[in-house]
This record gives C-alpha cells, sequence and structure tokens, in this order.
C-alpha cells in the first residue's frame, strides 16, 4: 500500500515538474522552429514544424550575411566572459576572506554587499551614466564589464560564503600544517572544492548579463559596441518587423549561453567535499 | 633533535580561560599522550604546539627556538587530524605529495619518500584512489602517511583513532606505536582514551580544566596519582574512593573510620592530624572477596560484568557508595549477593581534604 502511494506522489511530483519543463521551454521552441520557416508560414501556423513547403533558412541568411551580427555575436561573448571570470575570481576571493578570515567590520562588510542584492542596480542608472561618461568609458565595453560586475558580485559572494563556511576546518588546518601557503590553499584546495558552488553562480550571472538589454542600450549603444540583444533591435522596426532575421538572431544567441550551460551544470549536482572528513 | 618545551601557556577565547600556566616538555624521540576528559583543553594545546592558535601569554619553544610568532607550515611539525581531513579532490598519491610539491622537491624524491611511507602503511594498492573510495582506518593512515613524507620534527595526533571501530582502533594503536619504534618520531598524542595513553605513551601528561595534573610515565601515574582526579581518571575500571576520618595516628600506623564504622587501619607516613577528613583509594583489583563474617566491607551486588578470566562487580556499601570489585572470573557472584571486600592496604591511596595525594 505505501509502495503505491510513493509511486503515486512520485508521478504527481513528475507531472508538476514536467509540465513545469513544458512551459518554459515552449517560448524556445518556438522561436527555434519558427525560425527556420517561411514569414508566411510563421503567420499561418505558428505552432506548426517547418515542413517540406514551409522551410526557409531566410532568417539566417539575413543575419549572418547582410547585419553585422558576428561583431554584435563577439561583443557579446567578450562582455559575458570577462564579467563571469571577474565575478568568480574576485567573488570567490572575496567570500574567502569574509568567511574565512576575522577581522574588524568582517560582519558589516558581509551585511553591506548583501544590500547589493536586495537593491536593483538598474536604480543607478541615471548615475552611473554621468559616471560612465565622465570616465570617458561611454560606448566601450568595458563599461558594460564593469557595470555587470558590480551588478553580480554581491549574489556571488553571498552564495560562495554561505558554501565556502561548510568546508570543514580540518581540511583547512591540515593544509596549513602541511606547509601549504594560503593563496595556494585558496587555489589548489577551496576551489576545487567549491566547484558546484562556483557553477552555480556562474550559471546565475551568465544569463541575465547575456540577455540584457538596458546597459548596451545606455552605456554602449554605438554600432561597433551593440551587443547581441541590442543587434537585434535592429530588426523590430515600429512599422515592420523583420521576424525571419529576430527569430534567427535569436536562435542563434541561444547557442553560446547553452554551451557554457551545459559545461558548467555537469558540476552543479556533484557532491562537494565527500570523503574529506569522517 | 627536535624537542619541545611549553613555559607558562595560558589560552583565553575571549573571556573563557582554557589553558591555565601550563608548563611542560617533550624531548627527542618521546611520545607524548595529553589525555584528560572532553573540554580539558588537551586539543587547545596541541594546537598551540602547532601554530594553529595562538596563546595568550607563555612561550613555546621547539628546537630551542621560541616559535611563538611562526606560521604552522614552518614550524617542521605534521598533524593528524580526528577527521583525517584528507583532500577529496586528491588521490592518495597527491594527497602525501601535496605539500612536498609545495616545497619544491624533486620530482623523484618525492616519488621515492611517497612509495617508502606507502609501503610502510600498506597502501601501495591504493595510490590512485580518491579518499571516497576508502575505509576509515585506509584514510587514517593516508593521514598519516601525509605527515610522514614530510619528514617532520614533531608528529601531531589529534585523536586520530576517535573515528574508528574498537577492532580497528587496537590494531591502529599498534601500528602507531610500531611506527614509533621505527621512525624514532617525536610524538605528541592527544586523546581521551585512558587505555591508548596507557599503552602508547612514554610520558602522559594528564589534564583537566585547563591545568596539568600530573606527568609521568603510564605506571607511575598507576602506581602514584597525585590526585584524586589523576586517580580516578588513570585505570579502568575506575578507582573507588571511599570518604572517612582520621580516628588516630600512632606512629607510621594510620586508622581511619569509613562510614559504617569500620576502621580501616594501615601503615602510612601522613601529614594529616587526627579528625582531619581523607579520601581513600582503592583500586577494583585491590579488593579481594572474603570469607562472610569478616571482611572489611559488606556491600551488594548491582552489576555483574563477566570478561571471562576477570568479572566485574558493581556493588553499593549500605550508605550508598558504589564500589567496583574484580573477582576471578570463575566467581559465582550475581546480582542481589550481599559480598565482603577486604582491601591490600598496600595498595590503597590517601587523598587529603585538598585532593591531593599524602605522600
Amino acid at each position: 500500500m505505501p509502495k503505491t502511494r510513493q509511486a503515486i506522489s512520485s508521478m504527481g511530483i513528475h507531472a508538476i515538474l514536467f509540465s513545469y519543463m513544458v512551459l518554459a521551454l515552449w517560448p524556445i521552441f518556438l522561436t527555434i522552429i519558427n525560425s527556420f520557416k517561411t514569414r508566411k508560414a510563421i503567420f499561418r501556423d505558428p505552432m506548426g514544424l517547418p515542413g517540406l513547403d514551409t522551410f526557409s533558412l531566410k532568417g539566417f541568411n539575413k543575419v549572418l550575411l547582410r547585419s553585422d551580427f558576428e561583431l554584435y555575436f563577439m561583443n557579446s561573448i567578450t562582455v559575458t566572459v570577462a564579467t563571469l571570470v571577474l565575478v568568480l575570481l574576485l567573488g570567490a576571493m572575496a567570500a574567502w576572506a569574509l568567511s574565512e578570515y576575522k577581522f574588524k567590520g568582517n560582519k558589516w562588510l558581509g551585511l553591506y554587499l548583501a544590500i547589493g542584492i536586495m537593491i536593483p542596480i538598474r536604480l543607478g542608472s541615471v548615475s552611473l551614466l554621468q559616471l560612465i561618461v565622465n570616465m570617458n568609458l561611454a560606448n566601450t565595453l568595458t563599461a558594460l564589464v564593469l557595470v555587470y560586475i558590480a551588478q553580480s558580485l554581491p549574489l556571488a559572494i553571498f552564495i560562495l560564503s554561505e558554501f565556502m563556511q561548510q568546508i570543514p576546518n580540518d581540511l583547512k588546518e591540515a593544509a596549513r600544517c602541511d606547509g601549504v601557503s594560503e593563496y595556494t590553499i585558496f587555489f589548489k584546495v577551496i576551489l576545487p572544492l567549491t566547484r558546484p558552488a562556483i557553477a552555480t553562480v556562474g550559471v546565475f550571472t551568465l544569463v541575465p548579463v547575456w540577455n540584457d538589454l538596458w546597459f548596451p542600450l545606455i552605456l554602449a549603444p554605438s554600432n561597433e559596441t551593440q551587443t547581441i540583444t541590442l543587434g537585434v533591435q535592429q530588426f523590430i522596426g515600429q512599422y515592420v518587423t523583420d521576424w525571419n532575421a529576430v527569430l534567427a538572431s535569436l536562435t542563434l544567441a541561444i547557442v553560446p549561453i547553452l554551451i557554457i550551460y551545459i559545461l558548467l551544470s555537469r558540476h552543479l549536482i556533484r557532491g562537494i567535499t565527500a570523503g574529506a572528513v569522517k | 633533535m627536535s624537542d619541545i618545551q611549553l613555559k607558562n601557556i595560558d589560552k583565553a577565547f575571549g573571556k573563557v580561560k582554557v589553558l591555565h600556566d601550563v608548563n611542560m616538555s617533550v624531548t627527542d624521540g618521546e611520545f607524548v599522550v595529553f589525555v584528560g576528559p572532553s573540554g580539558c583543553g588537551k586539543s587547545t594545546l596541541l594546537r598551540v604546539i602547532a601554530g594553529l592558535e595562538q596563546v595568550t601569554a607563555g612561550e613555546i619553544f621547539i628546537d630551542d627556538e621560541q616559535v611563538n610568532d611562526v606560521q604552522p607550515r614552518e614550524r617542521g611539525i605534521a598533524m593528524v587530524f580526528q577527521s583525517y581531513a584528507l583532500y577529496p579532490h586528491m588521490t592518495v598519491y597527491k594527497n602525501m605529495s601535496f605539500g612536498l610539491k609545495l616545497k619544491r622537491h624533486n620530482k623523484q624524491e618525492i616519488d621515492q619518500r611517497v612509495r617508502k611511507a606507502a609501503e610502510t602503511l600498506q597502501l601501495t594498492d591504493y595510490l590512485d584512489r580518491r579518499p571516497a573510495e576508502l575505509s576509515g582506518g585506509q584514510r587514517q593512515r593516508v593521514a598519516i602517511g601525509r605527515a610522514i613524507v614530510r619528514h617532520p620534527k614533531v608528529f601531531l595526533f589529534d585523536e586520530p583513532l576517535s573515528n574508528l571501530d574498537a577492532a580497528l582502533r587496537v590494531q591502529t594503536r599498534i601500528e602507531i606505536a610500531k611506527l614509533h619504534k621505527k621512525l624514532d618520531a617525536t610524538i605528541v598524542y592527544v586523546t581521551h582514551d585512558q587505555v591508548e595513553a596507557m599503552t602508547l605513551a612514554d610520558k602522559i601528561v594528564v589534564l583537566n580544566d585547563g591545568r596539568v595534573e600530573q606527568v609521568g610515565a603510564p605506571l607511575e601515574l598507576y602506581n602514584s596519582p597525585a590526585n584524586i582526579f589523576v586517580a580516578g581518571f588513570i585505570g579502568s575500571p575506575k578507582m573507588n574512593f571511599l570518604k572517612g576520618t582520621v580516628s588516630s595516628i600512632k606512629g607510621d600506623t594510620v586508622e581511619i573510620r569509613l562510614p559504617d564504622d569500620k576502621i580501616m587501619s594501615f601503615e602510612h607516613d601522613t601529614p594529616a592530624n587526627e579528625k582531619d577528613t581523607a579520601t581513600i583509594g582503592i583500586r577494583p583489583e585491590h579488593l579481594l572477596l572474603a570469607e562472610a563474617g569478616d571482611g572489611l566491607l559488606k556491600a551488594e551486588v548491582d552489576v555483574v560484568e563477566r570478561l571471562g578470566d576477570v568479572s566485574y562487580l558493581y556493588c553499593a556499601l549500605s550508605d550508598g557508595t558504589p564500589i567496583i570489585a574484580s573477582a576471578p572470573g570463575t566467581s559465582l557472584a550475581k546480582t542481589g549477593d550481599t559480598i565482603r571486600l577486604t582491601a591490600r592496604t598496600e595498595k590503597i591511596h590517601v587523598f587529603g581534604p585538598d585532593g591531593n595525594a599524602w605522600k
């Protein structure tokens, strides 16, 4: 009897999760299938799969051959990767400092950083723009990277420091007795052990940065510095929208983030310190 | 040469003082065991030697060099933790070679040292495994191996056997004793288990409440404990204590009146006067079963523990004082029996009102 009940509840959970998955993936699915259809077919039968007579690569053609798509793409990748690397490195170091070393104001500093999670950075758009202009960084990718680092660091530090506190003390002390310097402890012992948390933070950092339209629009809208989300906008007009091109570029925009996600997700679920102690 | 000296060590965490004026020394090649109940400060003292805790006052010398402000990694020590503390993401080989690699020893030498340690500890077949794939005993051996390869001046062990099951504990204990002989190493070892202390140590330091109660060789502590605490802590089962008052002193002969008006007389130099209170300590093995009607103490048996060669009788005196006696394995005593006991007076210990032994 309990077995059937278990089976039912497990089926229920899976049904809920499955319907959520469908809900989440549906827009992506629509974007992808429609990007391979003719304009007429998109409007006639938006839900239909591309068939022999409706299949078209017109959108991709236009995006890849008759626009600066590669430039936008590279801009997005540069900004995202630079942000990701710096956020993970700085975030991990700050988290380690906050969780491992007890110094005056440690708690307050942690709290101050946590406030950054609660206050949306967009509230400061005007002063950010002023600051960037004063620093002569308007229309540069550097401006975007700096703003994105500021946007992502608080959450990164918060998650990573929680995680680092769980690393058993004995392990660090064993390393200290073993003749290992603090830097080496951080890079060779702590970082490998926090890989799952770093992967999580990586995904959390990656997605909003890649998808952001706001800051590229106000800080770096010049043709050379447009990111992909901004670049797509040129196909969306006030009167006419080139849906083939929009859907094709969105489909292409999914690819790199999907690749990075797959790479990171391998580490997401791994247990952290199995076998370290006890 | 590798000896340690601790002079007037005080340690406080905030307002809580955990070590009070600890003085002791460890000479080269000595196996010293810190023993005491949990919370007595023995682990803290070990961590002070390792450099993982800063002292509040006092000086630590390793090899006659004051190391108060020297980082753990520069003290020439190696520590083995109760929780093993292996690097989970590295293989056994890498766990053992990690510290050496960072010190830029050449590859051949590292390899040689690791393989030799692995051989000593019977880990050769496991060098490519990760800690998660090893049993508790094997993990503990890897932790010891990690210490050995560094050729430290001093080995520090923090309750290394506490996470092992009983059989493995005995086996590993013997291995550690062998290792000590083989490496001729200076070892400081912390445990709460007095059996481990008695079997391993050249010298035992008994700690209680952050103070050193007594320092001495295992049998010295067993035969002449300095105070009630040491007397009660060393030896298993525990020493029995009977409270009484000195009723008469005639030359060397002292008589003490015990609770149910029995008089125990024995020969002892005494610093006490008549009517002083005194506590008599008798180990279970020094209490003998006496014939009916005879004997000093009358007790009722609560529980009998039969170990085969010997049986321990857990009894209560008429006033409720618990008392443990050891009887031959052939003894027929059972729960509810009334037994009579005599004490081997030449083996008793007497403690004054301050808890210190009469000398």
